[in-house]
């Protein structure tokens, strides 16, 4: 890294020289997160229709294999959706506002790629560790909103224009429980920045992560995620039954799919954050040999798996709810829950360090 | 610092284009958007000026959600631009009044050096290690905690009276209980009877 740092200054002058090579070597982080995020996204979409095959006692895909290899069936579907979207024409409605229309499903997938900059992978493999990482990854995921509703408004159509404002309705309600459950976390580790967090959860064992707790915080929090990502049981916004596919019902093609990689992507950071806040991120469960050997990459790599199952487990399980009970859920009983939580715990907190040793079970502090 | 120089003109050439197509674009829902672009480039130069709780706050806030409901109700409006253009000659004064405000402020910022600003010294740059947000809520719940919950307060009775004035009761609604229908029991509702099987005739 130092000799091509110096290599870049030479060429290029001391300041223009600097500038350059850190521009160079994000670019290279970027690349580093964004293929492998979106090769995930394209196995979670192939995960997701094989799990739910099996609990619906089905086989799923298993046809497309490569080069003919047998134990190998299935493995290439993705790739195969893939060519067939790219292939496909993206057809533009005569009556649309044609650059809104292009513009949406780019609006969608720009906060959903951009909120990884400050995802730590490893106490020090992170793209941009910046203070306000919470923060920053709370602004990204409301701006994803955009891109629904201005696709619900510019294809000018009745269906996708209801998908769209019972989007936006759902997103905006279910951000503020979301916002405030992230409050209770930000709370304990005293910190916005996501590595921070992490550190803040440090100790022997698992009884050290904010999932014990913030328990409950974490129940409002992964189901504020499936809201916010508007996945079964909360799809409303595609609602098949009833308003076709909702606001991506006029899209085709390469244009349908990157709102399809959106949402898939935004599952996958959903299932980050929640293994970085509340189950401890790269820690491994407990502090003795065999699982401190392990990578923390791989521990993340595998809370993030673990929670991704909730989202294939919870479509495969649950009827859609009804649009006046997901409005009831998120304003009359997460926001209370969490506002009492806030309380209990600043009260703790404020408690006085001779009483706090005291507490029976003291998991808070 | 040239880099932050080209960033500097860049983000605000955005700014000024997108805050005019604000008020040129004839259509509103154009309009909204560029405003939406003209708050994130508005945090993008904020961040340049190391204010990056305010810059990101600004984002989720207004462009996360305020805007958000905003462009909802702009999209579902059937505005006919005519009859919004009939008082334009009316109001022309009361607006280039307020214009005529804002250029004065504004050369009062830029030709500093006529009214003396040049005395307050340039802030120091402050360490990587230095956290706006932290020191922003020790000011906020330290000194200015007395203006800070009177802004609060303020804003809960804003919040209160916009439901009550738009709350209304209707006899006639129809509305199911969740937790009623959750607490319904089988004996509640169904009666099992045993009846003797009838005999063919």
């Amino acid at each position: 890294m130092e000799s091509i740092q110096q290599q870049f200054v030479e060429i290029l002058g001391a300041e223009w020289g600097f500038m350059m090579f850190s521009l160079a070597t994000n670019m290279t982080f970027i690349f580093a997160i964004v293929v492998p995020l979106l090769l995930g996204v394209a196995y979670l979409t192939f995960a997701e229709r094989k799990i739910i095959a099996y609990m619906q006692i089905r086989v799923g895909p298993n046809r497309v294999t490569f080069f003919g290899i047998p134990w190998l069936r299935g493995w290439g579907q993705p790739i195969a959706d893939a060519v067939k979207a790219i292939m496909k024409e993206i057809i533009i409605p005569t009556s649309a506002n044609k650059f809104l229309f292009i513009l949406a499903p780019v609006l969608t997938i720009m906060p959903a790629l951009a909120a990884w900059a400050v995802i730590p992978f490893s106490p020090e493999l992170v793209l941009a560790d910046i203070n306000a990482g919470l923060l920053y990854i709370l602004a990204m995921t409301s701006m994803g909103i955009y891109g629904i509703i201005i696709a619900g408004w510019a294809s000018n159509s009745k269906y996708a224009f209801i998908g769209a404002m019972r989007s936006a309705a759902q997103v905006v309600s279910y951000e503020l429980a979301m916002g405030f459950a992230l409050v209770c976390v930000l709370m304990m580790s005293q910190s916005l920045n996501l590595g921070d967090i992490v550190n803040g959860q440090q100790g022997n064992s698992l009884l050290n992560w904010y999932l014990i707790p913030l328990f409950p915080m974490f129940l409002v929090y992964l189901i504020s995620g499936v809201a916010e990502t508007n996945r079964a049981p909360f799809d409303v916004a595609e609602g098949e039954s009833e308003i076709v596919a909702g606001f991506h019902v006029d899209y085709s093609g390469m244009a349908f799919t990157v709102f399809f990689l959106a949402e898939y992507s935004n599952m996958i950071l959903v299932a980050t954050l929640t293994s970085i806040m509340f189950l401890g991120g790269w820690l491994p469960p407990i502090d003795i040999a065999p699982f401190t050997l392990i990578p923390g990459f791989i521990w993340l790599l595998l809370k993030i798996a673990f929670i991704l199952f909730f989202f294939l487990w919870f479509r495969a399980t649950f009827p859609r709810y009804r649009y006046d009970q997901i409005m009831r859920l998120g304003w009359k009983i997460f926001i209370p829950i969490t506002l009492v939580w806030i309380v209990l715990l600043g009260a703790i907190m404020q408690l006085p360090e001779s009483i706090r040793n005291v507490f029976p079970l003291n998991i808070w502090f | 610092m040239i880099f932050q120089d080209i960033l500097f003109y860049f983000f605000s050439a955005i700014l000024i284009a997108s805050a005019l197509g604000v008020i040129t674009m004839r259509n509103p829902v154009n309009s909204a958007l560029l405003l939406v672009l003209s708050f994130v480039t508005c945090a993008g130069l904020w961040l340049l000026l190391e204010a990056e709780f305010l810059a990101i706050t600004l984002v989720l806030v207004y462009v996360g959600a305020v805007m958000v409901l905003f462009l909802f109700v702009v999209m579902m409006l059937d505005i006919n631009l005519d009859r919004l253009r009939e008082g334009f000659w009316k109001w022309f004064p009361f607006g280039a009044m307020i214009a005529l405000v804002m250029v004065v402020e504004i050369s009062m910022v830029l030709m500093g050096r006529y009214f003396g600003h040049e005395e307050m010294p340039i802030p120091e740059p402050k360490g990587t290690d230095y956290s706006n947000t932290k020191e922003l809520g020790r000011l906020i719940y330290t000194e200015y905690v007395y203006a800070f919950e009177l802004a609060a307060v303020l804003l809960l009775v804003a919040m209160i009276a916009a439901i009550a004035l738009t709350l209304r009761h209707r006899e006639d609604k129809k509305s199911t209980n969740p937790s009623k229908q959750v607490k319904v029991r089988k004996e509640d509702r169904i009666r099992i009877v045993n009846m003797p099987t009838e005999k063919k005739e």
